[in-house]
């Protein structure tokens, strides 16, 4: 059976690609720093799953010293000049969009086609990761698509993949860093503290004071965790299931959905859900790191206020 | 209330413009410390968090593909394709995107947008080709607003487009939660009520966009009005 394990050694042997590149650009000042980082990195990916979570641990945390005390070196410069991708543009036309389109079509046919195999009577792949899992066979498929039809030299690929990774750099590293923190916060009973929090210090008399503190209160504590799932549970547990629906009598399914989408008008505002508002501010390489989310904002708080009107609306009916 | 201290550490760092990676990292530790767990179980506790996340970078296997496309010209490609569509705006472009991307996020499509997918090689290069077309060669901070702007789109347009597929991991967890408390919700229903806010999510978003044309056009004319006196030599450094 195909396993997520499947992906983490793609994932693992791409880091150590771009380790190894990093370590034999003698002209890249901060070589030393990028190949120790990716390295660590390629090391969780490849053997974590073997390693006792003390390592891991370790090796976690000798990545963020590499980025705390010596920092990471910025993006290499473009291999091809503009004039040299225009000629090529030229010469391949739409072509070169199949590659990339290949990426999304592998991805969807895997995730509706590769349930139905087994082996034996064992799936072919593990049932509830199909979704990564087409994923990492998609950018494969893709990737054997574009060297097929551009003939690039050997090394090509990682170069590029290298060039790609260092202007990302760090924030690549962020959500799963996050994610952690979140599993930390569950750990240590952080979400029923801040929930215990809100209960006492706002008045909760009026249904539209109710509404409001519900609807609110998922975009804030969404913004704090950078995650609505994170915090859908303890504001539903606080305040939407004992106060919206059984104290005021309001309808479970219009308090649980819109209360989940105001928890995404918090996702569109904070740095912590950096895989959506950081790392494309990295990977489109923007001076500003919440450029992405200053443009949010505005269509962040009306769509909360939105949302509450909604609930306020439609939750008591 | 001790625990607590993880959520201060991030706040202040993130305001305090430290390294983020750092910062989250340092409050991941100092929450299990602060709970009251001996020190080598709390970085044990982390590394294990850590490794049980990693399928959360998963995009990034598309790189080599994206940057073996970029150095072949993808998205001088796709610039040169938007140019030639002469009704094309930045701002009606991405007003495109983000009903396409509604609705294929509704329908479960989610994996046919993201940054180092779409946005990155397709998307951004197209938007800032339609203000190209129009405006000529932009100045630096326009050329970032519009990527930022392209960003964005993905995002809102993927948020509030996935909840109305009845198989999304946030029905699900609704449903499962909902579950745990007794009450039994069907998905569908949940999945129409997010339609509501789907639509205001479209008009929204879809009119700062259309006005993003105008905002864009009056930031260029300012601009060439304050340096028409100095010559703009601007780098011909790529983009």
């Amino acid at each position: 059976m195909i396993t997520l394990e499947f992906v983490n050694v793609l994932m693992g042997l791409m880091m150590a690609g771009i380790a190894i590149v990093n370590l034999r650009d003698r002209t890249y000042e901060k070589r030393y720093n990028n190949a120790a980082f990716w390295g660590l990195y390629a090391v969780t990916f490849l053997a974590g799953s073997y390693l006792p979570n003390f390592v891991n641990g370790l090796l976690v945390i000798a990545m963020v010293s590499i980025v705390a005390v010596g920092k990471l070196g910025a993006a290499p410069p473009e291999q091809a000049t503009r004039a040299e991708r225009e000629v090529s543009a030229a010469k391949w036309g739409n072509r070169l969009f199949i590659p990339a389109l290949t990426i999304p079509a592998v991805a969807l046919l895997g995730t509706f086609t590769l349930k139905g195999f087994s082996v034996n009577g064992v799936p072919l792949v593990d049932p509830k990761q199909v979704t990564l899992i087409s994923l990492g066979l998609a950018t494969v498929a893709a990737l054997i698509v574009g060297v097929i039809m551009l003939r690039p030299s050997p090394g090509a690929p990682m170069i590029e993949a290298r060039r790609l990774m260092d202007a990302v750099s760090w924030a690549a590293v962020l959500p799963q860093m996050l994610a952690a923190l979140g599993a930390m916060f569950a750990l240590a009973g952080v979400g029923p503290i801040v929930a215990g929090i809100l209960e006492r210090w706002i008045p909760l008399d009026t249904t539209f004071a109710v509404v409001a503190t519900y609807t609110i209160g998922m975009a804030l504590f969404t913004s704090i965790m950078g995650n609505a799932f994170a915090a859908f549970p303890v504001m539903t547990a606080a305040i939407g299931l004992p106060l919206i629906v059984h104290r005021f009598g309001g309808n479970v399914v219009t308090m649980a959905a819109v209360g989940m989408l105001s928890g995404f008008c918090g996702t569109l505002m904070t740095p912590m859900a950096a895989n959506f508002n950081i790392v494309p501010a990295a990977l489109l390489e923007l001076p500003d790191q919440n450029a992405v989310i200053k443009v949010q904002i505005p269509t962040a708080l009306m769509l909360l206020a939105a949302n509450t009107a909604i609930m306020y609306l439609f939750v008591f009916r | 209330m001790l625990p607590l201290i993880g959520i201060l550490i991030v706040i202040a760092g993130f305001a305090l413009r430290f390294n983020p990676l750092v910062v989250v990292a340092v409050a991941a530790i100092a929450t299990g410390i602060a709970a009251g767990h001996a020190t080598v179980d709390v970085i044990g506790a982390f590394g294990k968090a850590f490794i049980d996340s990693r399928s959360v970078p998963v995009v990034w296997l598309a790189l080599p593909v994206i940057g073996l496309l970029e150095r072949t010209g993808l998205k001088e490609r796709a610039r040169t394709v938007i140019g030639g569509i002469r009704v094309a705006t930045t701002g009606r472009l991405l007003l495109a995107y983000l009903a396409l991307r509604q609705i294929t996020a509704s329908l479960g499509l989610t994996s046919l947008g993201g940054h180092p997918q779409m946005v990155r090689p397709l998307i951004a290069p197209m938007a800032e080709a339609a203000a190209e077309t129009r405006w000529g060669e932009l100045p630096d901070h326009t050329r970032n607003r519009v990527k930022a702007n392209a960003a964005a789109v993905d995002n809102i347009g993927l948020f509030f487009g996935e909840d109305i597929f009845i198989a999304i991991g946030s029905i699900l967890l609704i449903r499962g939660f909902l579950d745990q408390n007794g009450i039994h919700v069907e998905p569908t229903s949940l999945a129409l009520w997010a339609v509501p806010t789907a639509l205001c999510a479209f008009v929204i978003h879809g009119t700062r966009l259309l006005l993003l044309d105008r905002s864009l056009r009056a930031e260029i004319a300012r601009g060439r009005a304050d340096s028409s006196l100095t010559s703009s030599a601007r780098d011909d450094r790529d983009e």
